[in-house]
C-alpha cells in the first residue's frame, strides 16, 4: 500500500461523507428510500488490507456517520457487517493470491462481479442499519420495504458514480 | 495451544466481526433512549407483573394501618381547615419599589354583598379604611375587566359603585386607535353583560370585535381590558359616536376584586385642581 493509494482514499472517505452529510441526509422518496453512498469507501478499499484495519476503518466511518445521524452506534455495526460480508465475499469469489488488481472497483473487476459485490454488501449493511433503527419486529413489513427500496436507490446511485470514474484502459 | 491460535487467526475475520459488531451493538443500546426503552422494559415486564401480584395481597394485609392512619390526617387537616376559615388572610400587598416607582398597587377583597338587578348598583366589600382604602379609587376584577370606583368607607368595610350605575363614567380607549371615549351602562339597556362607549368623535372607526381597554387617564391603570363591540351605529342624540359592547366580566358572579391604590392620585388631583374649569 502506497501512500498514492492512503491519499486517494482519504479524499474519497472526505468527499463521500461530505455528500452523505450534507446532501442526501435531507434526501429521501416518501420517507422510504434513503440512499447510503458513503458504503462506497468502503467497498473500493484495496484488496490488500488487513483485516484488522478493515474492520477499524468501517467501525470509524460508521461513527462518524452516527454523530451526523445521531443515532449512536447504528452505522457502525451495520459498516463492521459490511466489512465481514466483503472479507467473505471476496474470499469465496476470488483465488486469493493470484489477484493483482489494486481495488475491487468496476473499473478493474468488471460489471457483473462488482454489481454482485456491491448488491450483497449493501443488503448486509441496509438490513442491519434499518432494522437496529427500528429495533422491533411488529414492523417488519415497513422496515422491509424502506430497506429494498433504499438498496435499489444506493446500488444504482453507486453504479452510476462508477461508471462516471470508469477508467477505460486500465481493464 | 498453538493450534487454538492457528484456528483463531485463520478466521480472524469472523472473530474480528464478533468482536466489532459486539461493540457497535453496545454503543447502540446504550446511548439511544429508544432502544434502551425497548431493552428496559422488556427486561421489567417480567419483574413488574411479580411485583404486581405480591403486592396485592401485601395491601391487604396493611388494610388496617392504612385506615388509623388516613383517619389521623383527616383530623389533622380538619383542623387546619378550622383555623383558616377564621382568618382572613389576604393582607395588603405591599410592593416596596425604589427603582421603578411603582404606581399602583392591588389589594385583594371579597365582595360580601352584591346586586346586579338594581338601575344603580352597589355592592360591599370586606376591606376598609383600616386596610388603606380610600373612596374614589379604582376596583378590577381579577378575572378581566374593571367593576368600579369605591364610594363610602367604614373602618372594616367598603361599598363600590359598580359600573352597573348610573353616575359611573369610566374612561376607556378603542384599543387599536386609542380613540378615547367613556364607558356607561344603562340607557334603556339594563342586560348586565352589555354596556355602551360614548363620547366617542365622530371622525374614529368602530368595528364589531375591537377591544375595548381603560385609558389609563382617571384611578384606573391603562389597559385592562372592558370588553369586545358587539354593535356599531347606536343612534343617541349627541353628535358624538356610540357603540355597544359586551363585556368581559361578570358582574352576577363576582366573589374577589381588586382595589387599585393609586400612589400619585392625590398628587394628580391637586395638581389638576389649580387649573380652573372654564379658564
Amino acid at each position: 500500500m502506497n501512500s498514492r493509494t492512503i491519499i486517494i482514499n482519504i479524499v474519497r472517505w472526505v468527499l463521500l461523507l461530505f455528500v452523505q452529510v450534507f446532501l442526501l441526509k435531507n434526501m429521501g422518496f416518501y420517507d422510504l428510500s434513503t440512499p447510503f453512498i458513503y458504503v462506497l469507501f468502503l467497498l473500493l478499499l484495496p484488496f490488500n488490507i488487513p483485516n484488522i484495519l478493515l474492520y477499524i476503518i468501517a467501525f470509524g466511518t460508521g461513527l462518524t456517520l452516527d454523530a451526523f445521524y445521531d443515532t449512536m452506534g447504528v452505522h457502525a455495526t451495520a459498516c463492521v457487517v459490511l466489512a465481514f460480508v466483503r472479507i467473505s465475499f471476496i474470499a469465496i469469489s476470488l483465488n486469493k493470491d493470484a489477484h493483482d488488481d489494486p481495488e475491487p472497483s468496476l473499473s478493474y473487476m468488471g460489471f457483473q462481479w462488482f454489481a454482485l459485490y456491491s448488491l450483497l454488501c449493501i443488503i448486509a449493511h441496509h438490513l442491519v442499519l434499518f432494522f437496529l433503527e427500528a429495533f422491533k419486529l411488529s414492523e417488519i413489513g415497513y422496515t422491509l420495504i424502506r430497506c429494498g427500496l433504499s438498496v435499489i436507490f444506493t446500488v444504482l446511485l453507486i453504479l452510476l458514480i462508477e461508471f462516471i470514474f470508469y477508467k477505460r484502459t486500465s481493464r | 495451544m498453538r493450534n487454538l491460535w492457528i484456528f483463531i487467526s485463520r478466521y480472524n475475520a469472523f472473530f474480528l466481526f464478533i468482536i466489532f459488531s459486539t461493540v457497535g451493538l453496545i454503543l447502540t443500546v446504550k446511548n439511544n433512549a429508544y432502544q434502551r426503552s425497548v431493552t428496559l422494559n422488556s427486561t421489567n415486564e417480567v419483574v413488574g407483573t411479580a411485583y404486581e401480584r405480591l403486592n396485592i395481597f401485601k395491601r391487604y394485609l396493611n388494610l388496617g394501618s392504612v385506615n388509623d392512619s388516613l383517619s389521623t390526617e383527616n383530623a389533622k387537616l380538619k383542623t387546619q381547615l378550622l383555623q383558616l376559615t377564621t382568618v382572613d388572610s389576604a393582607k395588603d400587598v405591599k410592593v416596596i419599589d425604589t427603582v421603578t416607582n411603582q404606581q399602583y398597587t392591588y389589594l385583594a377583597a371579597k365582595v360580601v354583598k352584591n346586586s346586579v338587578t338594581l338601575r344603580n348598583n352597589v355592592m360591599t366589600i370586606n376591606k376598609g379604611a383600616i386596610d388603606g382604602i380610600k373612596p374614589g379609587m379604582a376596583v378590577i376584577s381579577p378575572q378581566k375587566g374593571v367593576v368600579g370606583f369605591i364610594r363610602d368607607v367604614s373602618e372594616h368595610l367598603a361599598t363600590i359603585q359598580s359600573l352597573l350605575h348610573k353616575d359611573t363614567k369610566i374612561s376607556v380607549i378603542v384599543k387599536k386607535n386609542h380613540a378615547l371615549g367613556s364607558l356607561v351602562w344603562g340607557d334603556g339597556n339594563f342586560d348586565i353583560r352589555k354596556a355602551f362607549i360614548k363620547e366617542v368623535p365622530n371622525h374614529i372607526k368602530i368595528n364589531v370585535g375591537d377591544t375595548i381597554v381603560t385609558s389609563g387617564y382617571a384611578s384606573f391603570p391603562a389597559n385592562i381590558l372592558v370588553g369586545r363591540v358587539s354593535k356599531t351605529n347606536v343612534t343617541t342624540n349627541d353628535n358624538f359616536l356610540s357603540a355597544e359592547l359586551n363585556l368581559f366580566n361578570d358582574f352576577s358572579t363576582l366573589q374577589y376584586v381588586y382595589v387599585v391604590k393609586d400612589k400619585k392620585a392625590d398628587e394628580q388631583k391637586a395638581l389638576e385642581s389649580i387649573v380652573k374649569p372654564n379658564e
